[in-house]
């Protein structure tokens, strides 16, 4: 009786936590007219989350393709295909790795962040204040760091992809003699516009807003105690970091069924 | 941190990711040279596709000049219904027979161009009249096996 009552406990309040974040994102989007007004403040939040995330995005991406080139060009070898190893880099990194790795080293870098940022923020009473004065803080606070970034992850997963690709390049044509020619002529063959990239990216976008979205709220919604805001924080990732695996095994089974 | 010296860097940040997406479309996807030509569309009846699929390469002598944009079953006949676009660069005379071949022994299907010696060329909307199927793993091994077992007696 008493796990049933549990259960119950643990549906209800995941059910409550899901539709108050439902309301939360409507909220943000009817008060993102600021946003348009005063462009600039998205434009520094995208200078905090997108531009302060581009060392690690760049390195982890390069050292993927480099391990993705080494382990791949291995096994295809052994069954005569080494020249494919452009083909397997370039499909694994558009289609799975780079949408879902830069969204989980955006949640861990520009996410905490931003729920760490906002929960202290509430801890010491700025936002309310801001209330106080009649600006409205999810319009001021929360919705320029929403848009900043939907905007930021989809132009880091590019770059991603494009050092993945780098990465797998120098390793199959300078380290291990495959044909330059070869290496991008497979690669072009088999890498299809609308059915690849343009899913990539979707699946980025998708990712953006599950992150963001966690994050900001997390941090809205954190006891305004030390204890609170690094609850929150650790929480922001967790939830965020499955999400997105979650999320992309859905959008996998839609996108890449009948191909 | 100063105004100007914030707007450099993400000014410098979303060209990089332009670039990075340009980069991805044009040189990894080949965008640009996989949808300019002009194509027209043919149409042929297969007794068995084996495992073609929409988007195979249509080939012409190992070049490719076109892709299939549509499988269907024709409940008249009960035969496949291949419809392909082919650039219009290349053009076919009517009597064209059209096979389904195999890349390599496993590898993957496509749809083969035979020239014939009519004077006449194929149009938009027309059939290719001469067809071979898909050669059929299973049973081409099935009819290998019962020729062996009627030696055998």
């Amino acid at each position: 009786m008493k796990a049933i009552v549990l259960l119950g406990h643990h549906v209800n309040d995941r059910l409550i936590r899901l539709g108050y974040i439902t309301r939360f994102l409507i909220q943000i989007l009817l008060q993102s007219g600021t946003c348009l007004l005063r462009p600039r403040l998205v434009l520094r939040e995208i200078y905090f989350i997108g531009v302060q995330s581009l060392i690690i995005i760049l390195v982890s991406g390069m050292f993927i393709g480099l391990v993705l080139g080494l382990q791949m060009y291995d096994t295809l070898q052994r069954f005569g295909s080494g020249e494919g190893v452009g083909t397997v880099v370039a499909l694994a990194l558009v289609r799975e790795l780079g949408p879902v790795l830069s969204a989980l080293l955006f949640a861990s870098r520009a996410g905490t962040a931003v729920t760490a940022e906002i929960g202290l923020m509430k801890a010491t009473e700025q936002l309310s204040a801001m209330e106080m004065m009649a600006i409205e803080p999810i319009a001021r606070v929360i919705a320029p760091r929403f848009w900043a970034g939907i905007i930021s992850l989809p132009l880091l997963t590019s770059m991603f992809n494009v050092m993945g690709i780098t990465g797998g390049y120098l390793v199959a044509v300078p380290l291990l003699g495959v044909d330059e020619g070869i290496f991008w002529s497979n690669m072009q063959s088999s890498v299809d516009f609308s059915n690849d990239v343009l899913n990539g990216a979707i699946k980025s976008v998708v990712f953006a807003v599950a992150v963001i979205l966690i994050a900001v709220f997390e941090g809205y919604n954190s006891p305004p105690t030390a204890e609170g805001v690094s609850n929150s924080t650790t929480r922001a990732v967790v939830t965020s970091s499955l999400s997105i695996l979650a999320l992309d095994f859905v959008l996998t089974a839609f996108m890449f069924r009948g191909i | 941190m100063n105004r100007t010296i914030m707007d450099i860097w993400v000014g410098i940040f979303v060209a990089i990711g332009i670039a990075a997406t340009v980069f991805i479309s044009l040189r990894v996807a080949n965008l640009l040279s996989s949808t300019s030509a002009a194509t027209y569309q043919v149409h042929a009846e297969f007794n068995n596709i084996g495992g073609l699929k929409v988007r195979a390469p249509v080939k012409s002598a190992g070049v490719l000049v076109g892709r299939v944009t549509d499988i269907s079953l024709d409940t008249v006949t009960y035969m496949a219904l291949v419809t392909m676009d082919l650039e219009q660069q290349y053009s076919f005379s009517i009597d064209t027979s059209a096979s389904i071949l195999t890349s390599g022994l496993l590898g993957e299907q496509y749809v083969g161009l035979e020239i014939g010696g009519e004077e006449q060329k194929l149009q938009q909307n027309d059939k290719i009249m001469l067809t071979s199927s898909a050669m059929v793993l299973e049973s081409l091994i099935s009819e290998f096996m019962f020729n062996k077992a009627g030696e055998s007696k």
